[in-house]
């Protein structure tokens, strides 16, 4: 008889989206265990409770505990949704950047540099206004659009002087006059499951910042933008954003692998939740 | 249906039916995240503050 599959979800909070994916895992009957990140701990030499997983599906909020359950999990030789690879490059601005210039799909103009004065020189070199990011972050938390050579003199001794060590790699980003909204792409797979416009007045037009969804119908070059930017970070299950260039068209602003969907699901009536369980199920089966 | 008292303010809340272990709720009188520790008998605590790596 074939054994059955266990998965395990890896959460911080159960958000509107792990309440879905829960109950995906219930209708399906499937026999899951959901493992709070602030609970867990590893025997880092004892793998064995758990290579009982077939699959993990890691959900946590905070990117570290998540990153670091996922390499070990991989390093015991467990699957996961998505894996460390591509956690390490959604979860790092720097680093998607990297692989989508590598690939060259088309994203914002983008710098890097690692002490002020240099960082500076770099924000000269695009002009203003210029947008300053933390290259791990998320929820529009702490994005400064810099206007001019002031701005920019105080933001960057700011971040270097009250933000961790983290903060002193700073990434530049040429801003975008977008038409008040930016799109959202929901990848599963090879699949470009589903869009929502996210509409703000505010330029940033993040949902968790107020930021409004309404259903984005999926056009060719959209479904193919997404899908190399997917491919370009390892594939598996994302939320590719989407940003409306006024000269250059669709660009790849970022890439989320630990989306929340709660606009999207009911805006769009596709079952993501379903979906994420049907891809984890599918990452089990491989290795069983 | 479940009650809990808010710790911030005292406000009397019910949890709805399907409310989980690990669900936040706001407090509708005085706003403060909540997070739902237990559910026989439902129980809460101050829900932890953001973090900097949090996100999607």
């Amino acid at each position: 008889m074939q054994r059955r599959l266990k998965i395990g979800v890896l959460f911080s909070r159960v958000r509107v989206e792990e309440k879905w994916i829960f109950g995906a895992m219930e209708k399906r009957g499937i026999d899951y265990d959901r493992l709070d990140d602030r609970a867990i701990h590893f025997d880092l030499n004892n793998p064995a409770p758990w290579q009982q997983y077939d699959a993990v599906l890691e959900r946590s909020i905070s990117y570290n505990s998540g990153l670091y359950a996922l390499r070990l999990l991989n390093a015991f030789g467990v699957p996961t949704v998505n894996t460390a690879a591509v956690a390490e490059i959604c979860g790092d601005k720097l680093m998607t950047s990297a692989v989508l210039a590598r690939d060259g799909v088309p994203q914002p103009h983008n710098a890097t540099a690692f002490t002020p004065e240099a960082a500076l020189e770099a924000i000269e070199a695009f002009g203003y206004p210029v947008v300053l990011k933390p290259v791990v972050g998320s929820w529009g938390r702490l994005l400064a659009k810099v206007n001019d050579r002031d701005a920019a003199e105080a933001v960057l001794e700011h971040k270097s002087t009250l933000g961790s060590a983290q903060h002193s790699v700073f990434y530049i980003q040429e801003y975008i006059d977008k038409p008040g909204r930016d799109i959202r792409v929901i990848v599963i797979g090879e699949r470009a499951l589903t869009a929502m416009y996210r509409k703000s007045d505010h330029w940033i037009t993040n949902t968790a910042r107020g930021g409004e969804g309404e259903l984005c119908p999926i056009t060719p070059e959209i479904e193919d933008i997404s899908l190399r930017a997917a491919k370009s970070v390892g594939g598996g299950v994302l939320a590719v954003d989407l940003v409306e260039h006024p000269e250059r068209g669709l660009i790849v602003n970022e890439i989320n692998h630990t989306m929340e969907f709660h606009t999207m699901q009911p805006l769009s009536g596709i079952d993501i939740a379903g979906e994420i369980v049907e891809y984890t199920v599918s990452a089990a089966k491989e290795k069983v | 249906m479940s009650t809990v008292t808010c710790i911030e303010c005292a406000a009397e809340i019910t949890l709805a039916d399907n409310t989980e272990v690990g669900e936040i709720i706001v407090c509708p009188d005085c706003g403060v995240d909540l997070e739902v520790t237990a559910l026989e008998p439902a129980a809460i605590q101050l829900a932890p503050m953001e973090q900097e790596d949090w996100g999607e």
